[in-house]
């Protein structure tokens, strides 16, 4: 179970947080303008890393933000915590 | 004193005697022993029989690592608890344990047989022999293989025992309190760093408070000497908390560790009652420092497994620190120095002992020390056979050839009563690579030992493959000191005098004059599992280490392995003549040591074990007879029996009396999210499907909202409390779901919305009154209150006070009869309640529960998120289609809605089913077909829900079938086991499809 530096409370237990999956995938502006294969490649298609991998969380038992991390999957080593709508860093 | 118990030690009190009893009979030991020592005080060896062969085992070890001498507790009673290791548990006042696997007794055990055939019963037997034929599995196999599986009897009844959960933080945590954990734990402590210093057993010290041994002397003392006055020294520290009788169980990331402390185990009966059983420490570390230290190998001969064969260090320990001799004729077998100290140990105790050493000389102090006291040394020589079938009584050793892989000259017999032996250490480096370290392999003397690159934790003493006391000491001081970043160690300048070993030989497997198929050299005692059987998993075809594992059942037993995986490695690196360095390990799984299911629970059981959720009238359901239906956390009233009515009578009555006169519910537990700020209307414009915007203030909408791949996720009826201010409900399963996804639309996708959400689901409760006469008793209510059609239509809400309390009345319908909700502050909520039920007395008002609420749902056809849809359902495939604004640009799921395998016409689609015979009720789950005779059966749908329906006389149910739109007065089939039921599809709204009722 790792920590988790909340960017607006601090470090907490992995526990009181959930994992929301890839970030960075935005919502199309006009949904209805996109064939299905594109509507398809936002539904569904997430890369699922082996590595470092940038990720939505949310501090569900606590906050309830939404935030951005970077983590690597294979060995949970968290790169950097930031808020949503910030630049992603470059690792 | 026993005839066994030989020394007297600081240890052990022998001025305080407890009694116990082993298979039924009284014996005595002391407090301070160990049920292993206190048996071996008394001579008993023989502890239990194999698993698959039934051998008789003995008591091999001192520690976690015991394979063979592990017991029953409390045999015959409901508590009772298997598998308890004897090396482990401490003695207490009437301490019952009993042997296991053994039948009809220990001593004459039928399943010895199991020896005699063991030919016949290699590795991978079971899979080999249990493969046909087929029919045989269930009535024959299955049963014969559940009466032989298993160690020990499992409790009957519920644990009765308390068991604790703690989390601390601390700078440092050591794990061990050997002489590198205790040197840590204070170079850490006194350089003002939060420590902890764990230790399983129940005093601090490890192998060397008990050394006391010329041979090693620590600043002019001996080694034991010092360490104890160490200990006495730690026991000052303020920043330290030492925690003995607590074994490290997992080492997670990020330094999160559990623990387990053992409180009242070790305590007579009756100062157990009432204690903790156990604590499970949940410990987070800046640094964690392993001071694990090794487990003794054991060497692998023919008929290794002999009650009376010990590990080396074990004897020493038994005698030493408990005072006990293993017995009065001893053999030492060893490949190395370390046993020597056994060895002199016992002969300065007076008690008989000879040496057989694979190796061809050692020149160390200690080897020294034993040729001078005249110890009688076989060099270059190996056991090939032992002998005794309840105890050892004799050997037979041989000359090792030049090579060591064959045995020459003749064989030679010894009679012993013990044979102590040794095959080296293997370091514990379980912890390290429970948090993800690697290990590498020393080749000089056969260990994997850690390889560090983590900078939040480090290996010290004897897991680190330091064995000699020198560089246990010195090196411990030095890694800490750079681990911790101190300056000052405070072992600095320590002198340590110790025996070195140079000359190292080791043997996975060793030679014999027989051949391997008619030997029985044992790798994992606990499983029976042999060299042969390695060999043979080999010649089969296996090459993974995993997998010569579970062909063999090699290290799976409760012990783990803790013995037997580095010769399974070896005897296979041998074998398939490859380095072990390349082989690799299996892989460490935590627990280290097994944990109680009660200290992994702690205190979430029995109420403890969920949140119970309850309305506020939840009194009045339970003094009403209710039987309640757990929805989520919530508990609901699912119907209210009278007369000892069954779950049907009940239901039919309710439901017949809402309808016919009034009945009321209890709606508290929707789940309600109260929506403001300037977008709301906006807001609920893009989660909702239908439009929002024109909805007037006092309007309430009903809302179904999707998910962005375009299938249903929750409903419920929206109200406007003002211009920017609205009361959505949701179902009461999806509550917490669906705020946290409009939460994430808010926050992420939308962040420019001037809109705040909160959750008050627990704020108000709800009555719902519905019926032809609901609108009388509101009136009774409210007096004041004009509830005219046209002053307070169906969908609209108003203010409104009753005893002096504001509440708000909400005009709408889940039933489709004439139906007002009640929302009141929840404190006030039962005494709401009690109102309306006193108001409607009169037109007999039936409180219905959840089980009425869904069948009068499902007779006007309204669907149930969860139960008529299954995450797989649009709106149109639920033939909604009413509810999709066409205008509306956007809408989470809009867009799916219009891809082609959502617009296939062929998709599942809600409809209605009758019975041909219409007191037939349909099982809900119930698979549908159009063709019985075709096969295979293609299944077309399911039922979702099915009721007899008391209003309309007749069976109805809800379905999901393929292309169902169309499908209007189409025959179709239910088959059931016994029976196919004909059925008709039909309109989902079986009940007042003009809403006639309504507005009754």
């Amino acid at each position: 179970m790792f920590v988790i530096n909340c960017p607006y409370c601090g470090e907490r237990d992995q526990s009181e947080f959930s994992c929301g999956g890839e970030a960075h995938i935005v919502r199309p502006k006009q949904p209805t303008e996109l064939s299905d294969d594109e509507w398809a490649e936002y539904l569904f298609m997430r890369k699922n890393i082996k590595g470092v991998q940038f990720e939505r969380w949310n501090h569900a038992h606590g906050c309830r933000k939404w935030f951005n991390m970077v983590r690597d999957t294979s060995n949970d080593k968290i790169y950097a915590v930031y808020k949503m709508g910030e630049k992603p860093p470059v690792i | 004193m026993t005839k066994y118990r030989i020394n007297k030690t600081r240890f052990v009190d022998q001025t305080k005697t407890v009694s116990f009893t082993f298979d039924g009979k009284k014996y005595h030991g002391f407090e301070g022993d160990t049920l292993a020592s206190a048996l071996l005080s008394n001579g008993i060896h023989l502890i239990g029989r194999s698993f698959k062969y039934h051998r008789p085992r003995g008591i091999m070890s001192c520690g976690s690592e015991e394979p063979n001498a592990i017991c029953q507790i409390n045999d015959n009673t409901d508590l009772t608890e298997p598998n308890v290791r004897a090396t482990e548990i401490e003695l207490y006042e009437g301490l019952k344990a009993s042997s296991q696997n053994c039948w009809p007794s220990l001593n004459f055990d039928i399943g010895g047989i199991n020896n005699l055939i063991s030919p016949f019963l290699p590795a991978g037997f079971y899979y080999k022999t249990f493969m046909w034929p087929k029919s045989f599995w269930k009535k024959i196999y299955e049963p014969l293989i559940r009466l032989s599986a298993g160690l020990g009897k499992s409790p009957t009844q519920p644990d009765p025992d308390i068991y604790d959960h703690k989390h601390v933080h601390c700078d440092v945590l050591v794990i061990g309190g050997g002489i590198s954990g205790i040197v840590s734990a204070k170079i850490a402590a006194k350089n003002n760093l939060k420590t902890i210093l764990i230790e399983d057993k129940n005093i601090l010290g490890g192998s060397t408070i008990y050394q006391n041994n010329k041979n090693f002397i620590i600043d002019n003392q001996k080694s034991n000497e010092w360490l104890m006055n160490e200990i006495s020294e730690l026991e000052k520290l303020d920043n330290l908390i030492i925690k003995t009788r607590t074994s490290l169980a997992a080492f997670h990331s990020y330094n999160y560790l559990l623990a387990k402390e053992n409180i009242s185990d070790h305590l007579p009966l009756d100062k157990k009652n009432g204690s903790i059983r156990q604590r499970l420490w949940k410990i987070r570390a800046d640094k964690v420092i392993i001071a694990a230290g090794a487990i003794e190998r054991p060497l692998i001969f023919n008929n290794n497994d002999r009650p009376g064969i010990i590990l080396a260090n074990s004897v020493k320990k038994y005698l030493d620190f408990y005072g006990v001799s293993t017995g009065l004729n001893n053999i030492i077998f060893t490949n190395n120095d370390s046993a020597y100290e056994t060895a002199v140990s016992l002969f300065e105790k007076g008690i008989s002992v000879k040496i057989v050493d694979i190796r061809k000389k050692s020149s160390s102090n200690i080897v020294k020390n034993a040729v001078d006291l005249g110890i009688k040394i076989y060099w270059n020589s190996t056991v090939v056979n032992t002998f005794g079938y309840k105890k050892i009584k004799s050997i037979e050793i041989m000359n090792l050839s030049e090579d060591g892989s064959n045995v020459t000259g003749n064989k030679h017999k010894i009679q012993c009563d013990c044979l102590s032996i040794s095959g080296g250490w293997t370091p514990m480096v379980h912890m390290h690579t429970q948090s993800g370290g690697k290990l590498d392999f020393r080749e000089i003397d056969q260990v994997f030992v850690p390889s560090e690159k983590s900078e939040n934790h480090i290996n010290v003493g004897s897991c680190n493959g330091d064995f000699e006391l020198e560089e246990i000491v010195k090196n411990t001081n030095n890694k800490v000191k750079k681990f911790l970043n101190i300056n000052e160690g405070g072992f600095d300048k320590i002198s340590v005098l110790c025996s070195k070993e140079t000359e190292k030989k080791n043997i996975w497997l060793l030679p014999n004059t027989i051949s391997e198929s008619k030997t029985k050299s044992f790798i994992d005692f606990q499983n029976d599992s042999t060299a042969k059987d390695i060999k043979l998993a080999l010649r089969e075809g296996f090459k993974s280490i995993e997998h010569v594992k579970r062909y063999t059942t090699t290290g799976m037993a409760t012990d783990q392995g803790k013995l037997s995986n580095m010769h399974a490695l070896g005897i296979i690196a041998d074998t398939a003549g490859v380095k072990m360095g390349t082989l690799g390990t299996t892989t460490f799984r935590p627990p280290f040591t097994p944990l109680t299911f009660g200290a992994i629970v702690g205190r979430s059981v029995g109420k403890f074990f969920d949140i119970v959720r309850k309305t506020s009238i939840h009194e009045w359901h339970v003094q009403n007879n209710a039987k309640f239906e757990n929805v989520g956390q919530w508990k609901r009233p699912w119907y209210y029996p009278i007369n000892n009515e069954n779950l049907h009578e009940a239901v039919q009555r309710e439901s017949k009396a809402a309808r016919d006169s009034a009945g009321i519910l209890d709606a508290s537990t929707l789940g309600k999210i109260d929506i403001q700020g300037s977008d709301a209307s906006e807001f609920l414009n893009r989660v909702y499907t239908n439009a929002w915007s024109k909805l007037g203030i006092g309007k309430c909408r009903y809302g179904l909202m999707l998910n962005e791949d375009g299938m249903v996720y929750d409903d419920g009826v929206t109200t406007r409390l003002g211009e920017n201010h609205y009361l959505m409900t949701t179902t009461t399963g999806g509550a917490a779901n669906v705020l946290s996804k409009l939460e994430d639309y808010l926050q992420t996708e939308w962040p420019d919305l001037d809109v705040y959400l909160t959750s008050v689901t627990d704020h108000y409760s709800t009555a719902s009154i519905c019926g032809p006469n609901s609108k009388k008793i509101l009136k009774k209510l409210f007096p004041n209150k004009d509830f005219s059609d046209e002053a307070f239509p169906h969908m609209s809400y108003q203010n409104a006070i009753i005893d002096k309390i504001e509440c708000r009345i909400m005009r709408i319908s889940f039933t489709g009869e004439l139906s007002y909700e009640i929302n009141i502050e929840s404190k006030y909520g039962k005494s709401l309640w009690e109102n309306c039920i006193a108001a409607g007395e009169e037109y007999k008002i039936t409180p219905y529960g959840t089980e009425t609420m869904h069948l009068l749902r499902a007779e006007k056809g309204f669907i149930i998120v969860g139960q008529d849809t299954d995450g797989t359902m649009t709106p149109i495939d639920l033939q909604m289609d009413w509810i999709v604004s066409k205008k509306k640009y956007d809408f989470i799921g809009k867009r799916s809605l219009y891809r082609s395998d959502t617009m296939r016409e062929d998709r599942k689609q809600l409809v209605g089913l009758l019975t041909d015979d219409p007191n037939e009720i349909l099982e809900e789950g119930a698979q549908i077909v159009s063709e019985l005779e075709k096969k295979p059966v293609e299944m077309i749908g399911h039922v979702t829900s099915s009721y007899f329906s008391p209003n309309l006389n007749k069976s109805i149910a809800l379905a999901v079938v393929k292309g169902g739109k169309k499908m209007n007065g189409q025959k179709l089939f239910v088959p059931m086991e016994n029976k196919n039921i004909n059925v008709t599809v039909s309109d989902f709204i079986f009940l007042d499809k003009e809403n006639k009722r309504i507005n009754a």
